[in-house]
């Protein structure tokens, strides 16, 4: 979608203010929602294309005025209705319906040490399919507008670049983000030169680097 | 470099803030429809608080410095190199090291989002989630590296990774001039943050004249 989300090449957003010795977590509450999202993603209603669609589907004035927790929140709250794990009465009066039944969480306080360290996976070799291109091809971006969810960003569509590494055949997220089965294909690094993405003012040597599903592209 | 350890001595408000409630009454909620372990939650923080942060990256760049075979392994297959030293987990399972030299500078974004290599970085600073930092750093990067300090000569090459994908990248920063008799140890008290993810050099030793 072409939603607010998508940033890269907008001008106004102001200075960029690093804060010194930066805690973790500024307040407790934002490590209980960062937790929360983590915990709740171990029941597998939703995936994590999905998890980003969530965000990405803010209204755009709550999504610059939202804290970064304050969105995960919104999104987590959000994800729970959609996929029935709470109701809205539930969360208004703050307890469950009467008569639901107490489930076990599938993530435990001894599991959920280790959950830090797990290694997930959207890698899907399994899937074989042949890449259709190699290290060195140039290749274009097509012109995508999708409504919904996608990891190509406008600043990069109808671009031309050149393929600098293969990476494998991977979940594509446009398809997985609205349940819609993972699509696995190869997945790319491309390179972009500055100017072809920003004009003659960008400086001739410089390029940006994009990992772009198959689907996003053709041969140049 | 900060500790890893979070400081606490931001003054708490007396008065919990609206955001603060409406977290506490999701959790209870959750938790007495058995949606979610408390102790679970509080094991995530306690990860992400004490134990996974900017020093597990530093060790893995201090390695590289001082060990070639290792740089070789962690430039060809990054996500094994640093399994190695034992860092693994979500956001780290597909990383690529990028290394910076005298004559090129890696910076890494996530435009869309907020991508960053967890086991190696722990969780991004507010302004990696910025929308400052985000819009700016694929249309000016080198604008960016100034306001961080960092001013590169015009025939420095700059690669900006912009993480669309379940790829995580990490910047290889140059090792400063003057170490040569550093330990691994004392060469990773040099590798901040800023530096991995390339709005940085690495720090210079104490002493060296700057």
């Amino acid at each position: 979608m072409n939603g607010i989300h998508d940033l890269g090449g907008m001008h106004g957003m102001g200075a960029i203010c690093p804060e010194k010795n930066e805690p973790v977590f500024h307040e407790p509450w934002e490590g209980r929602v960062y937790a929360i999202n983590r915990a709740l993603a171990v029941w597998g209603k939703w995936n994590i294309d999905a998890s980003r669609h969530g965000i990405e589907r803010l209204p755009p004035a709550d999504y610059l005025r939202m804290s970064y927790y304050e969105k995960w929140l919104a999104r987590v709250v959000a994800l729970l209705m959609e996929h029935g794990l709470i109701t809205q009465e539930e969360l208004a009066s703050g307890r469950p319906a009467p008569g639901s039944p107490k489930l076990t969480p599938p993530l435990t306080g001894a599991a959920a040490a280790a959950l830090a360290a797990n290694r997930g996976n959207y890698m899907r070799p399994e899937a074989k399919a042949k890449a259709r291109f190699k290290p060195g091809d140039r290749v274009r971006t097509r012109k995508l507008n999708p409504v919904g969810h996608t990891r190509l960003p406008r600043y990069a569509r109808g671009r031309e670049g050149v393929i600098a590494r293969a990476h494998g055949i991977f979940v594509f997220p446009d398809s997985n983000a609205h349940f819609e089965g993972e699509q696995p294909q190869h997945l790319y690094s491309v390179r972009f030169a500055a100017r072809e993405l920003w004009g003659e003012q960008a400086p001739p040597r410089d390029s940006v680097y994009l990992d772009l599903w198959d689907s996003y592209l053709e041969r140049a | 470099m900060p500790a890893q350890k979070p400081e606490h001595e931001h003054t708490h408000q007396a008065v919990p803030s609206e955001l603060a409630l409406r977290t506490k009454a999701l959790e209870s909620l959750l938790v007495e429809k058995g949606l979610v372990d408390p102790a679970a939650l509080d094991a995530l923080v306690d990860a992400y608080e004490n134990k996974i942060g900017p020093r597990n990256g530093a060790r893995v760049v201090a390695r590289a410095w001082v060990d070639p075979a290792f740089k070789a392994r962690l430039i060809e297959d990054g996500g094994a190199a640093i399994a190695e030293l034992g860092y693994a987990g979500a956001q780290g399972e597909h990383m690529v090291v990028v290394e910076n030299s005298a004559t090129v500078h890696n910076l890494v974004v996530c435009t869309l989002c907020s991508c960053y290599p967890w086991p190696v970085l722990g969780l991004p600073p507010v302004w990696y989630k910025s929308a400052a930092y985000r819009s700016r750093a694929v249309i000016d990067p080198r604008g960016v590296l100034a306001e961080f300090g960092l001013q590169l000569a015009e025939d420095v090459e700059v690669r900006v990774w912009d993480s669309t994908a379940e790829i995580r990248y990490l910047v290889l920063p140059e090792r400063p001039a003057g170490t040569e008799h550093m330990t691994e140890e004392e060469l990773a008290a040099l590798v901040t943050r800023d530096a991995m993810i390339g709005v940085a050099k690495a720090r210079a030793p104490e002493g060296a004249g700057r």
